[in-house]
């Protein structure tokens, strides 16, 4: 990839953990909350149903998440593997898009 | 004094040995003084690279006991271990032979780096004035006193990784060109040290900072790049 490539790719790369540090710490926060109250996945669900703030926090959470993967799974091949080039790109483009599509899938079942 | 050192020296190419010798230990003696007194007195094949002797030229770095060093100003009763010292060339880079490393790649770095100034058009008809209290010229001076030793580039992990990353000390140099405001070649060579080669692939480990001999810190001058790279990207330059 070009030096403009790569470039943008680092400035999404840092971007999108700026995203995640606040998202993963409310996720968190959300799971401590549910186990401590003992909630039952349907408690959950009444609460998450219809709710578009849960549901565009998760969209935006799931993005980001599969955003970040994919660029730093592709630095990471290429810092420990000989692999290079337009294959790996692709593959990357597929992690973070099977990423994307698994995570908003889960955000829409919470939201519907 | 009478006491004897026991030095193990690094002899042949990639395929050598570590050749034990004794020196007598003197007051105040480098491990260059070490090195030079094998040559002399105990085995005159012994190669390896040294000028000024003084830590201004930058070509006596070896691997002491595990550790890239300037070895003309590095004193051996603070690195040897039980009077023992290991010597060998530095890492990362090939071997020509005993403790001469072969530095071409790590300048054709600085090559690739954009490394070289650039003149604006006409030669000015007298000094530029740099005002030394200027960000840029803060920026610049904290890089500029580099040797070109390449201890930097034989501590860095990154460098180790990925055979055709720019290194410490080329990107360092970029660094000091980036802010030098007489420059004119700042968008090839912010291009040049952009991407996956360059800076964008230091890992902040900082071995480049905790054993540079001049006390420079490379980890900061490529983290200025990250910056200069991003903004020119942001702005459709890069």
């Amino acid at each position: 990839m070009s030096a403009r490539g790569d470039t943008w790719l680092w400035i999404l790369q840092r971007a999108s953990a700026l995203v995640l540090a606040f998202a993963v710490l409310v996720h968190i926060v959300t799971i401590i909350y549910a186990v401590r109250h003992g909630l039952s996945a349907a408690a959950i669900l009444l609460r998450t149903a219809g709710d578009p703030w849960w549901l565009g926090f998760y969209l935006i959470f799931v993005a980001a998440a599969a955003l970040h993967a994919g660029i730093g799974m592709r630095v990471i091949m290429r810092e420990w593997t000989p692999w290079r080039g337009r294959s790996l790109d692709f593959a990357a483009l597929l992690l973070a898009l099977g990423t994307l599509a698994a995570g908003w899938r889960a955000a829409l079942g919470l939201f519907a | 004094m009478g006491e004897t050192l026991h030095v193990a020296v690094w002899r042949g190419t990639a395929a050598g040995r570590l050749v034990p010798y004794e020196v007598p230990v003197q007051e105040s003696q480098t491990v260059l003084d070490v090195v030079t007194y094998i040559q002399r007195h105990l085995d005159p094949s012994l190669s390896y690279r040294f000028a000024c002797r003084v830590g201004m030229c930058g070509s006596c770095a070896m691997t002491v006991n595990g550790v890239a060093r300037w070895t003309c100003r590095t004193h051996v009763r603070r690195v040897a271990r039980d009077g023992r010292l290991e010597l060998k060339p530095l890492e990362r880079l090939p071997v020509i032979k005993d403790l001469a490393a072969d530095m071409s790649a790590f300048f054709e770095k600085w090559t690739r780096a954009k490394g070289t100034f650039v003149p604006q058009g006409e030669l000015p008809a007298d000094f530029a004035v740099v005002p030394p209290g200027t960000p840029q010229r803060r920026a610049a001076d904290a890089g500029i006193e580099c040797i070109g030793c390449g201890v930097c580039y034989a501590s860095c992990d990154v460098v180790a990784w990925k055979p055709d990353y720019l290194g410490p000390a080329a990107l360092n140099r970029a660094w000091t060109l980036v802010n030098d405001v007489r420059d004119a070649g700042n968008a090839e060579r912010l291009k040049a040290v952009a991407g996956d080669a360059g800076c964008h692939s230091c890992h902040s480990h900082q071995s480049c900072f905790e054993r540079c001999p001049k006390a420079i810190d490379p980890t900061a001058s490529i983290a200025g790049l990250k910056r200069a790279t991003a903004w020119a990207a942001l702005r459709g330059e890069l």
